[in-house]
């Protein structure tokens, strides 16, 4: 089945006000902006975000007030430190209050797995001697074969997974390589998922590579040709990680009134990733590419 | 060579890496410390990052964050964030670096929210800095030095440390050792094997002990060997300055 798609039409078909969406889950690398910059665009309001780490995607959806709640390990800017808006947010709830579901890297990655192998929840040694750790999300447990005291994690099932990968077929059958955060769980705990990607390939470049075919088709819903479509944030042999961008951002979102004309630079002022894409310019975008490639040699699959 | 403050933690760092240690790297000064220390003297420690990034040797080129490209092209191994929790949580992790706003006596570290002028300051949250405080078979703190960062409890326990003491990680069943060292800006400090209490043991070059005492929140316990931190070496200087050829982190 063909679910390729412009961008618009995943959004607007597959997230409604009120649900829950995991975005970002390669940790700072393959996060979907310009999926992000659609719901904006779309004013989805209400979102559950839900991801360890976001870079600044968490922030910048909440200071344009779509976000009602967050499940999430950190939120903020990895290379400029805080999030300006998740601030104002939790301090001054502007533009609207803001709740958190206060969880470690390692606790979004098994509540996800927990979910993508069906169960309630999984047990950890992690994060015991934590204040957050006593939140309803977490619950002491007794291990029935040692006596040994866990933590249960409560399962995280996202009503859509947003994801960006290197390449997929029409089916959604995706390729991706490079560091994988837990992209691979949030598409197997999503009852939905919208694939942005690089490239669009055929189903037999799928079929060279099974051990890379990491996300299967039938978890997709849609698939949408995005390419830079996680920038400023790297993809692994398509993209470089613009840093500037999120200096500049740092600085612009200072304020509230500095963030919005910020999203109206480069969000509302566009009419989508195409227009995006343009207003970064063409020099931009050339800088952003890796010269000439570093190949993984083919293996053989013969039989 | 004269060095920089910068240079000095940095090399401090390199120093906690023991030869063959798997450790778990973190961003900016740990990570040119883990270079330093595969150039020097543990040329096969292992480095390991929570995206899933697994490297014995550094990145390409200089980097932000951990998933940028120079960092994942040529690893060892990517793979998942649960495949090095994994590693972590079943003790195969000797040593991870952490740092944050706040830090008391015992080492427990604070990034959930601090009061500035009697209003709260939200801050990211934990990342995976309380992964790595529980389940690390030791950790090392990098502190900037200042009063309002070394309270003697913190407001919130993001990554535990020594809890409140002698005893207090077995009580909770925390399965890492806790922190072992803490560099700071003014010195570096060790910990009371009963106790568990944060100590000074060294200053840095041109640094008193009363103004280390003047800046940390609790009536500070001296080592017995209390001395001045080892200057970094011609040698240690030149590896640093290999990574950080223009001092975007040690200038």
């Amino acid at each position: 089945m063909n679910k390729v798609c412009s961008l618009q039409e995943a959004i607007s078909k597959e997230i409604h006000d009120g649900m829950s969406v995991a975005m970002g889950c390669g940790l700072e690398s393959l996060i979907p902006f310009a999926a992000g910059y659609e719901l904006i665009r779309q004013k989805k309001r209400d979102l559950t975000l839900i991801a360890p780490i976001s870079d600044i995607q968490f922030d910048q959806l909440i200071g344009a007030g779509c976000v009602k709640k967050v499940i999430a390990a950190w939120v903020g800017n990895v290379a400029a430190g805080l999030g300006h808006n998740f601030r104002r947010a939790m301090e001054e709830g502007i533009p609207r209050k803001l709740e958190v579901e206060e969880h470690s890297n390692f606790t979004i990655g098994l509540g996800l797995r927990a979910a993508a192998m069906g169960l309630p929840f999984l047990p950890t040694r992690t994060a015991r001697g934590s204040d957050f750790s006593t939140d309803e999300q977490f619950r002491p447990l007794v291990c029935p074969f040692t006596g040994q005291e866990l933590l249960a994690v409560r399962a995280i099932a996202p009503d859509v997974s947003i994801l960006h990968v290197q390449r997929a077929d029409q089916e959604g059958n995706a390729h991706l390589w490079g560091n994988l955060g837990v992209v691979v769980e949030a598409a197997a705990a999503a009852k939905k998922v919208i694939l942005t990607c690089e490239e669009i390939v055929e189903r037999e470049l799928i079929l060279s590579d099974p051990n890379r075919t990491l996300i299967q088709g039938f978890f997709v819903s849609s698939v949408v040709h995005a390419p830079l479509g996680s920038h400023p944030s790297p993809t692994q042999g398509y993209a470089r990680r613009d840093d500037d961008f999120y200096f500049d951002y740092h600085k612009e979102s200072r304020t509230h009134e500095g963030f919005e004309r910020w999203l109206d630079k480069w969000v509302l002022g566009v009419k989508d990733h195409r227009g995006f894409l343009a207003a970064l310019g063409e020099e931009r975008v050339h800088r952003l590419k890796p010269e000439g490639n570093l190949f993984s040699p083919p293996v053989s699959f013969n039989i | 060579m004269k060095h920089t403050l910068r240079e000095l933690m940095v090399v401090a760092a390199a120093r906690e890496i023991r030869d063959g240690e798997r450790v778990f790297v973190g961003m900016r000064l740990p990570l040119l410390g883990f270079a330093v220390a595969k150039e020097i003297h543990a040329p096969n420690a292992v480095g390991i990052f929570e995206n899933g990034v697994i490297r014995d040797w550094p990145a390409l080129d200089s980097i932000f964050t951990m998933s940028d490209p120079p960092n994942v092209a040529r690893a060892l191994y990517c793979g998942s964030l649960l495949d090095v929790m994994g590693l972590l949580q079943s003790g195969r992790v000797e040593l991870g670096f952490i740092g944050g706003a706040e830090v008391d006596r015992f080492g427990n570290l604070n990034t959930h929210w601090v009061e500035e002028n009697g209003k709260r300051v939200r801050l990211p949250g934990s990342g995976g800095a309380a992964d790595i405080a529980t389940l690390a078979g030791r950790c090392i703190i990098i502190m900037n030095h200042e009063k309002r960062r070394f309270p003697s409890r913190v407001r919130f326990i993001t990554s535990p440390g020594h809890g409140e003491g002698s005893g207090w990680r077995a009580a909770m069943q925390l399965p890492g050792g806790g922190p072992s060292r803490v560099i700071t800006s003014l010195g570096l400090f060790s910990f009371d094997p009963v106790s568990r209490e944060m100590i000074l043991s060294s200053y840095h070059p041109g640094v008193a002990v009363e103004e280390i005492q003047s800046q940390t929140g609790w009536p500070l316990r001296l080592a017995g060997d209390l001395r001045e931190t080892a200057v970094p070496s011609a040698e240690e200087l030149a590896a640093v300055r290999k990574y950080d050829p223009r001092g975007v982190w040690t200038s």
